[in-house]
């Protein structure tokens, strides 16, 4: 495929604002994870937590928009100087020109959480203020940064669970390619919401301290939040998309396959699509959520793809699993791994699992990275992998 | 906007009164009048027993319009597919935040992960045995036009044919109140950049005036549900009658979708 540039981007998550403050905590080893304090929330669990969420405030034309999903990606809009480069984008193209996709799961599911316990006890209804469309509604994220950035491209909100954000890289580069626009305002942005936390709760598959993917002693993910955004164009930065490759599992729908087979493809596609061997590829950013099955499924599809060991590694333990978020913030992260010629480890516990054959970094590697891969896969069996690297 | 041809190959229907393509395409003709009556959605062949329990009405509806677009099509695993819905499954919505609003948050953990929106198009896969790629997206108010461009960029970008559906299933109460749907509707079409059938062409965003159909209980259905917003297009394809129609976008604008004569390619 014809690389895409990646322009400008920024990153909020657990670990703080901005693409700096990122890389230095994952630097220093600093775990964004803490026992979850959410209000009202009885789980014995760890949660990663945006600082000062509940004190922003949207602007007061987009107030309709207020929720923690919109306030993180008005954090998130207003880090990096990202807004800015989007202005100066658009004063380029034109705002008909820049295109928005971005991945959430659950948008502003708390706006509805709150509204269903302040139902009317005797006719069921719904609060008179409750704004479904401007915060439940899953494009009310979409519509919010098409608003605050007065885009009027190609747009929609992708949501396939945790693979939703690193597919809109997918779908813009597309888009790109046909000419349907210029450039392409891409992320995902997630918070927490008791309908995740309960319900990763129901599957037994949250950890009761903070995750450790690739651990011995693995106990599950930790829910956290984020906000990550990157613009696409086509030319005028140095590192770029290069590939990207999409798959199904066709197994089960909140159960990766076994053997990683769908994982093991989207890998695959992405490898063709760049137009590179597997042997190519000096670091993959893996999608190691820290559930004993995602993380065996995972190995088993990166000894189908790489021959060789790949140094590798998931940075969940540090950013915690940001849900419908995590496939921007983790291309991001791979993108800072391609600029900084640093790879960031695994956070463990114990020390890694004797039973995945993946090795994975157990520290802090300085290292020139050409090409760097990066996993997302979600509940559905719904999987996509990136690749970046160097403009050509 | 998208100078390539792409061959409309196969179209899946449903909706209250129009239970199968056909039927709505007879209606379309003006050759049958419209009647309403509630739509009961036909069982799912392909899914195995196990899942065919664990899936809800609008998973149900969804896969529905898939199987009826594919028929007897024995190739599945060369499509892509675009799942689009504005709304998604908003029964599975209500229950969760029922469940949530409970001292105890008794949440069930098949209706959790039946609350993905990638839920229609992750069931399709297991039905289908296909390891294909699948999107689902939503845009508020005209998820039926995006997945349309998506399914045709998709075809055009990397040369497979795609089934796009867009579907929508009424809310229970209360959320029925700030989402009033008409009633459910889903459509499936199976866009392909070579073969048969009549071809699409994919025109630009215009501030246009969106296509309107006079019966007025398919303007209703129309402006009632937003999958219903491909009847426009699918009126022009039921006649075989070329020309554009403006399908609602993004805020004031319209995606122009032109039929383009004849069966060529």
């Amino acid at each position: 495929m014809v690389p895409v540039a990646i322009t400008a981007c920024s990153l909020v998550t657990a670990l703080g604002g901005g693409t700096a403050a990122n890389w230095a905590a994952l630097a220093r080893g600093q775990c964004g994870l803490r026992p979850c304090d959410l209000a009202g929330v009885g789980l014995a669990t760890w949660i990663g937590r945006v600082a000062g969420l509940e004190q922003v405030r949207l602007p007061a034309e987009l107030l309709d928009f207020d929720c923690r999903n919109n306030r993180l990606a008005l954090l998130g809009l207003d880090t990096d100087e990202l807004a800015q480069r989007v202005a100066a984008a658009r004063s380029r193209y034109g705002a008909d020109r820049i295109g928005v996709f971005l991945g959430t799961s659950t948008s502003g599911m708390s706006a509805a959480e709150q509204a269903y316990a302040a139902r009317d006890p005797v006719n069921d209804r719904l609060p008179e203020d409750f704004r479904y469309a401007t915060t439940q509604n899953l494009d009310s994220l979409t519509a919010f940064c098409r608003r605050f950035l007065g885009l009027r491209g190609p747009s929609f909100t992708l949501s396939t669970a945790c693979s939703s954000s690193a597919k809109v890289f997918a779908a813009a580069a597309r888009m790109l390619a046909l000419g349907l626009c210029d450039a392409a305002l891409v992320g995902g942005v997630d918070s927490l919401c008791l309908t995740t936390l309960y319900g990763f709760a129901s599957l037994e598959l949250l950890a009761p301290g903070p995750c450790a993917p690739w651990d011995a002693h693995r106990q599950g993910i930790s829910i956290s939040e984020a906000a990550g955004f990157a613009l696409l164009e086509r030319e005028g930065a140095e590192f770029a998309l290069l590939g990207y490759g999409e798959s199904a599992d066709a197994h089960h729908m909140s159960t990766p396959h076994p053997e990683g087979t769908g994982a093991a493809l989207a890998m695959r596609r992405a490898l063709a699509r760049a137009g590179l061997d597997a042997g190519a590829i000096d670091y993959v950013n893996l999608h190691g959520t820290g559930t004993r099955l995602n993380d065996c499924s995972e190995d088993r599809a990166m000894l189908q793809v790489f021959s060789r060991p790949v140094a590798a590694s998931s940075t969940k333990g540090w950013t915690g699993h940001t849900l419908g978020a995590c496939g921007a913030v983790e291309a991001l992260v791979t993108l800072l791994a391609l600029r900084r010629s640093w790879l960031p480890p695994c956070r463990f516990v114990t020390g890694p699992d004797p039973a995945l054959a993946t090795p994975v970094l157990t520290a802090g590697r300085t290292q020139r990275v050409s090409y760097a891969m990066s996993n997302s896969f979600g509940f559905g069996g719904n999987n996509c992998s990136l690749i970046f690297g160097r403009t050509p | 906007m998208i100078s390539h041809l792409l061959h409309l190959e196969s179209v899946g229907f449903l909706a209250d009164g129009l239970a199968d393509w056909a039927a709505a395409a007879t209606v379309l003709r003006g050759s049958a009048d419209y009647h309403p009556q509630p739509l009961v959605v036909p069982p799912l062949a392909r899914l195995p027993a196990a899942e065919r329990r664990r899936i809800t009405p609008c998973i149900a509806l969804a896969l529905a319009a898939v199987e009826q677009a594919l028929g007897e099509r024995a190739q599945v695993a060369d499509l892509q597919y675009v799942f689009a819905s504005s709304y998604g499954d908003m029964a599975i919505a209500d229950a969760l935040c029922r469940a949530l609003a409970l001292p105890d948050r008794p949440v069930s953990p098949t209706r959790f992960h039946n609350s993905v929106h990638n839920a229609p198009a992750g069931y399709w896969s297991l039905a289908a045995q296909t390891r294909a790629p699948a999107t689902s997206i939503c845009l508020e108010g005209g998820s039926l036009a995006a997945g349309l461009l998506e399914a045709v960029v998709q075809a055009v970008a990397e040369g497979v044919p795609v089934l796009l559906v867009a579907y929508e299933y009424p809310a229970p109460a209360p959320l029925n109140r700030v989402v009033p749907l008409i009633g459910p509707c889903a459509v499936a079409l199976v866009l392909a950049p070579a073969g048969n059938g009549p071809c699409l062409r994919v025109g630009g965003f215009e501030a246009a005036r969106v296509s309107r159909l006079d019966n007025p209980l398919l303007e209703a259905l129309r402006t009632g549900n937003d999958a219903a917003q491909v009847l426009p297009l699918l009126k022009r394809v039921a006649c075989a009658q070329p020309g554009p129609v403006w399908l609602p976008y993004l805020d004031d604008r319209a995606l122009r979708i032109e039929m383009v004569a004849g069966d060529g390619g």
